[in-house]
């Protein structure tokens, strides 16, 4: 306590900024839909995040960033839903995920449903400011470059619609794919039309979002490439779900994130990768 | 004429995908659109700065409506043109059908017009004495295959060449066999020329509005609308109030921005200033013109916060762009408007009630706001839509439940997560080598798509565990 005393006004981290080696605390948000459905993405991030020199957390009381009810115009259920989000994570340095459309969600919904209360607007927006995308936040924030990583074979990139058009996530992923020996990148054609995923979207009109994901698919084969690669669980699910009920066993979707924290070759030998 | 009805959404979607060519033939439009877009946006590198001079164009006026309206109207009274006010369509299609009635007209001729198909104009005529002659191209087709349009732009796009062919062939009194584009045309145009010039009345509407000379635009690529409003003694123009600006300098970077949008053209062919009847030194024109300014819901959008869709220019853009319209095309809608701007403008022409449904069909990507060449929010208009439907609880039940469930458990972060992995125990039951092809209670995925097995455990179980270790371990190291 004493030592605390006599130091302040001497600003310690000031000495860390001098030798750039400034720590960066970032709160890592898995979303609803890695930590269910695929956890390796959660520890690909975690991987990532700390070779990228940063300490991460995660925070235990986390949930769903809300785009349900937001979509549904359920405004009451997602201030619900925000309120939570912006306690457990606004102390952070940054708030990370590995989705554009969750990320784009904190960054740019919450302070639509704040309008009419300044307070939590406040927050909001403070949330907004630290909150990043994880892709975009390993090149941009960090300036992190993968190093040692190996797969071999070819890979094609989904855009999802809130990285690519909400976030502007498009150079950062395939920068660092592109340090990954062996990995060839195969362009995919109209590659930033949505995939018809839209979360509720692709259940309440299935039949639509499975003509759109249909096309997707059409696209995907035409590369002849061995991976599909994207930064949003979602979009990978439902572009999978669809290559698998129509027998395409020749291509492996993945989070880029997996690939880049070199979980690639165990989760394709099918094991949990944690 | 079979018209689809709004309210019966998932009917029309349903019939729509069951048509096999339909999406085919929607494509060939649809592709070619962006990709001239795409070029004339490129060769225009003023592009983004013509869209915010546009966007400020629009609101500005759309800001002083009240008194741009009087200028205009002071102005085209000037040039003796007889103005009327609409507040409703019904109101707006009488007038225009009473001017006719006067005159005792026999034929009218109409060049296209989007704001006729919302007042109803065409139903009017139909059920009336006089005879009806569309004479844009399109319009022309839909007319012989009694359609209502499907886009706004090109209004006979799910027809296919092949059913041109035939169309023209059963009704043109001197048809081509011939199935080559450039003898269709010729073909439409024998078939019209001599309409046109024994038409009693020619009706067209207008892209833009000039409030300081009370003269209105029209553009299009075929000449019609100059042949519909010169021979007739008597002109009528339909327009929405939202077509108006100040002066031919303000409307010039919108149509710089209209006709790139629309179809990738620099300029369109015929763009033209219509101002008022003829003059004693003039060598043709009508010795009588009409305007018809409807309001028609735009006032009330105006006070509900929905100004934005009133800068709308109708360039299509935003449904070209749309993988929703590309895949049930424009009747499905069940408006005059289809795609993400009518999405957004229908629960104000008719009602959020029978219209919410649209407002849903839509996966958010924002792709229609990315192109519109006057920044409408379109994904946030929608989105304030389904927030109003919410509240007055419009939605399906289930759906409602759905979401509603959802929400209760993600505010509490702590059953939240007992939930989850709940859920992936659940999900393992169904897994078979790797995929879900069959689950309870997901019927909406799984009609279409296999879901993935989850991993054995939630990530945050995984996590906690490896936390729990590495404490336990460092707290052996540090004793
Ligand atoms: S909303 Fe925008 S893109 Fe769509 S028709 Fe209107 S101006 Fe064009």
């Amino acid at each position: 306590m004493s030592q605390k005393i006599s130091n302040a006004g001497r600003t310690p981290s000031n000495t860390i900024e001098c030798l750039n080696i400034s720590e960066k605390k970032v709160g890592l948000f898995v979303t609803c839909l890695v930590n269910t459905m695929r956890p390796s993405i959660g520890f690909a991030s975690i991987t990532l995040l700390e070779q990228a020199g940063c300490t991460v957390e995660v925070p235990e009381l986390q949930s769903c960033c809300g785009q349900p009810a937001f979509n549904s115009g359920d405004d009451e259920g997602t201030r619900q839903i925000a309120y939570q989000t912006i306690k457990q994570f606004e102390n952070f340095d940054y708030v990370v995920l590995p989705s554009g459309s969750c990320a784009a969600m904190i960054k740019k919904n919450f302070i639509e449903v704040f309008k009419d209360q300044p307070e939590w607007l406040a927050r909001a927006k403070h949330l907004a400011d630290i909150t990043h995308e994880l892709l975009s936040f390993l090149v941009d924030v960090c300036q992190f470059e993968p190093n040692g990583i190996e797969l071999d074979g070819s890979y094609t990139y989904h855009d999802s619609c809130s990285g690519y058009r909400a976030l502007h996530v498009y150079e950062q992923p395939r920068k660092m794919l592109s340090t990954v020996k062996g990995l060839e990148h195969k362009p995919l054609n109209n590659h930033s039309e949505c995939c018809g995923f839209g979360g509720t979207f692709c259940v309440k009109y299935s039949d639509i979002s499975n003509e759109i994901v249909g096309e997707k698919v059409e696209n995907v084969l035409a590369t002849e490439a061995d991976y599909l690669l994207g930064g949003d669980m979602g979009c990978l699910m439902n572009i999978a779900g669809k290559l698998n009920r129509e027998g395409h066993k020749e291509i492996t979707a993945l989070h880029t994130a997996e690939v880049l924290a070199g979980l690639a070759p165990q989760i394709l030998g099918g094991k949990d990768a944690s | 004429m079979r018209v689809n009805k709004p309210e019966d959404f998932y009917k029309n979607v349903s019939e729509a995908l069951a048509q096999p060519d339909l999406k085919m033939i929607i494509r060939r439009t649809t592709d070619k659109a962006e990709t001239k877009r795409a070029e004339a946006v490129a060769n225009f590198p003023e592009f983004e700065n013509a869209r915010t001079q546009g966007q400020k164009v629009k609101d500005h006026t759309i800001k002083y409506m009240d008194h741009y309206l009087a200028e205009f109207e002071k102005n085209a009274l000037a040039q003796g043109t007889i103005v009327h006010w609409a507040s409703t369509g019904e109101e707006a299609s009488k007038i225009v059908l009473d001017i006719c009635r006067q005159h005792k007209a026999k034929k009218v001729t109409r060049s296209k017009s989007m704001l006729g198909e919302e007042i109803g104009l065409t139903h009017a005529f139909d059920n009336s004495e006089m005879e009806r002659i569309e004479t844009d191209l399109a319009e022309h087709i839909i007319q012989l295959a009694g359609d209502p349009p499907s886009h706004i732009v090109w209004p006979a796009m799910h027809r296919s060449r092949e059913d041109v062919v035939k169309l023209f062939r059963e009704f043109h009194a001197d048809p081509t066999y011939s199935e080559e584009i450039t003898d269709l045309v010729r073909s439409a145009r024998r078939d019209l020329r001599n309409k046109f010039l024994t038409s009693d009345i020619g009706i067209s509407g207008s892209n833009f509005l000039l409030a300081d000379s009370g003269s209105s635009c029209t553009v299009t690529n075929e000449g019609n609308a100059e042949l519909t409003i010169t021979p007739p003694k008597v002109h009528i123009v339909t327009a929405g109030i939202e077509k108006l600006v100040p002066s031919m300098a303000h409307a010039v970077p919108l149509l710089r921005l209209l006709t790139r949008s629309a179809t990738g053209a620099e300029i369109t062919q015929y763009n033209t200033f219509h101002n008022g009847p003829k003059r004693p030194n003039d060598a043709d024109g009508p010795e009588e013109c009409h305007i018809v300014l409807v309001d028609n819901g735009r006032t009330k959008m105006l006070a509900e916060g929905m100004e934005a869709m009133l800068r709308c220019i109708r360039c299509g853009a935003c449904m070209n762009h749309c993988v929703v319209y590309k895949h049930i095309g424009g009747h499905a809608y069940g408006s005059v408007y289809p795609g993400p701007m009518g999405s957004v403008l229908t629960p104000h022409l008719d009602s959020l009630e029978v219209a919410n449904k649209q407002t849903h069909a839509c996966t958010m990507n924002g792709r229609c706001e990315e192109v519109c060449p006057v920044n409408i929010p379109l994904p946030t208009l929608l989105r304030s839509l389904r927030a109003q439907s919410w509240d007055k609880k419009y939605e399906p039940l289930t759906n409602r439940f759905v979401v509603q469930s959802f929400a209760i458990m993600a505010k509490r972060p702590k059953l939240f997560q007992l939930l989850s992995s709940s859920g992936v125990i659940f999900m393992k039951v169904f897994s078979r080598k790797g995929w879900i092809k069959y689950m309870p209670f997901t019927s909406g995925w799984t009609r279409n798509r296999d879901l993935i097995e989850p991993e054995s455990t939630t990530f945050m179980h995984q996590y906690k565990k490896i936390k729990n270790e590495k404490m336990k371990k460092a707290k052996k190291g540090g004793a």
